[in-house]
């Protein structure tokens, strides 16, 4: 969106920049998102993290696990895999049409 | 000194001469023979290019589209039901700005299955985005194809190019063709230089997915390109007139300026039309011809100050489309005079369809009827002429 706004489009919609596909957000569609309820709980063991279709779980440093928003499309896998129930979907403030 | 070439040789000599790295194609009459003698040419070692025998028309493109975005000169050549096969990647092509040029030995579609000449191939993809011409003889198809390359691959332009020619009527039949010495064409038509090309030490994405707020942008860089074209084909025909002598414009005119009747039409046809109006003037019928050779984009000014002293015009189309309310040609013009706020009576007469002759009898009765027709005489709109013989 950013170069779309600057204007600057190469003949034929080339693009000169490798990688930049980690740009573009393709989940801005998304219904509902997972949000982890407490993180001290989280024990890392990373059910989540295997079941999601995306790689839209991202393992800490520490082993805990938080979430990318840029790609989670809100499937909710990782609610239902989370052994401890820490995940829950909450819906997205809509723009009022559902 | 001119040489006796075919329509067909006539463009694979303006291919060699155009020291192509690339051809990709697949046989099809009438286009085969063009193809067969650049085959010849490569394996004869006269031309250092890259030949694709590939399995279909499709591939034929795909691997055109691919080939120029290396950076390469890139021809290939069909017809008919192999164009419509090509459908799918012309638009691609156009969209991702590869100046192909491919020659089109124009013929009918199936069904009924028929190999001869009219213009319903091209007509099917004149939306594609691709620019288009149309040749009259042997030495319009070897000067256009030459003219074509510079034309596609200006940065200014950069599209890809058809040039059309009717199938037998013009890929078969020999005829005289002055044609420039390899020097001189070289000089004419230097290496390309690509604007942006795929290469491993800077890699670039091309035919990357484009979002709603990109799609509707970078297609309409086909629409900007395309308002460049007339301008830069009367550069790059001024600079072929300097080599060849030779120059053509946008439209072939042939005296329009004081004839009450004009007769438009694209392809060998006009060639005959000028035949039939000059028998006419004999008469004292005054009637004009308009050979459209730039169709795409189509010069819809030129055409109007053409046309400006006329009182009706004949439209000749060489294709249908059925349920529309003119043939191509007639949509274009109908569409061209209305925007102008020019009221005329136009006949669009479809002929010479699956390669039914179009005879110089047949148009001086389609112009005569036209010019003792009165405002009052009731006309169609549009008249598949001659349909039963």
């Amino acid at each position: 969106m950013s170069r779309a706004e600057l204007g600057e489009i190469l003949p034929g919609g080339a693009i000169a920049e490798p990688g930049s596909t980690a740009e573009f957000k393709t989940a801005d569609w998304r219904s509902s998102k997972p949000v982890l309820m407490d993180l001290e709980k989280c024990t890392g063991c990373p059910l989540c993290w295997i079941f999601c279709p995306e790689p839209a779980i991202v393992r800490r440093a520490d082993g805990k696990i938080e979430f990318d928003y840029y790609h989670c499309k809100g499937c909710g896998i990782c609610a239902a895999e989370c052994p401890l129930k820490l995940i829950v979907m909450v819906e997205e403030a809509g723009d009022g049409d559902g | 000194m001119a040489k006796a070439l075919s329509g067909s040789e006539a463009v694979a000599l303006a291919v060699k001469q155009a020291n192509v790295d690339v051809v990709a194609a697949y046989p099809i009459t009438p286009q085969t023979i063009i193809v067969e003698r650049l085959a010849e040419y490569i394996n004869n070692g006269e031309l250092d290019a890259e030949y694709v025998p590939v399995e279909s028309e499709h591939s034929a493109l795909s691997e055109c589209a691919a080939a120029s975005m290396t950076g390469a000169r890139v021809f290939t050549a069909t017809a008919s039901q192999g164009l419509a096969l090509m459908h799918d990647m012309m638009y691609i092509a156009a969209g991702l700005r590869c100046p192909v040029v491919m020659a089109v030995a124009n013929r009918a579609l199936s069904a009924p299955i028929n190999i001869h000449r009219d213009h319903s191939d091209i007509m099917g993809s004149r939306d594609s985005g691709w620019v288009q011409i149309f040749v009259e003889n042997n030495q319009q198809a070897y000067d256009m194809t030459l003219e074509a390359f510079k034309l596609a691959e200006d940065h200014d332009i950069l599209l890809p190019v058809t040039v059309n020619m009717d199938g037998f009527f013009v890929s078969h039949a020999v005829e005289g063709v002055e044609t420039l010495d390899d020097s001189r064409a070289a000089g004419f038509l230097p290496p390309r230089k690509p604007l942006h090309y795929l290469d491993a030490s800077k890699p670039m994405s091309f035919g990357a997915l484009a979002s709603p707020e990109w799609y509707y942008r970078i297609r309409h860089q086909v629409v900007e390109a395309m308002a460049r074209v007339e301008q830069k084909l009367e550069e790059v025909e001024r600079e072929y007139l300097r080599v060849s002598r030779r120059s053509y414009g946008a439209l072939g005119l042939s005296q329009v300026e004081n004839a009450e009747i004009v007769i438009l039409c694209a392809g060998a046809v006009a060639g005959t039309a000028r035949t039939a109006a000059r028998r006419l003037r004999e008469r004292g019928v005054k009637v004009g011809v308009v050979s459209v050779r730039l169709y795409r984009p189509f010069p819809a000014e030129k055409i109007i100050h053409a046309i400006s002293n006329a009182e009706a015009l004949l439209v000749i189309d060489l294709a249908m489309s059925p349920g529309a309310p003119s043939a191509p040609l007639g949509q274009d013009i109908k569409a061209a005079l209305f925007d102008a706020g020019v009221r005329l009576p136009v006949w669009n007469v479809v002929c010479g369809l699956g390669g039914r002759d179009v005879s110089e009898a047949e148009i001086e009765k389609l112009a005569t009827t036209l010019a003792e027709s009165t405002t009052s005489t009731p006309r169609e709109r549009i008249t598949y002429w001659g349909v039963a013989v």
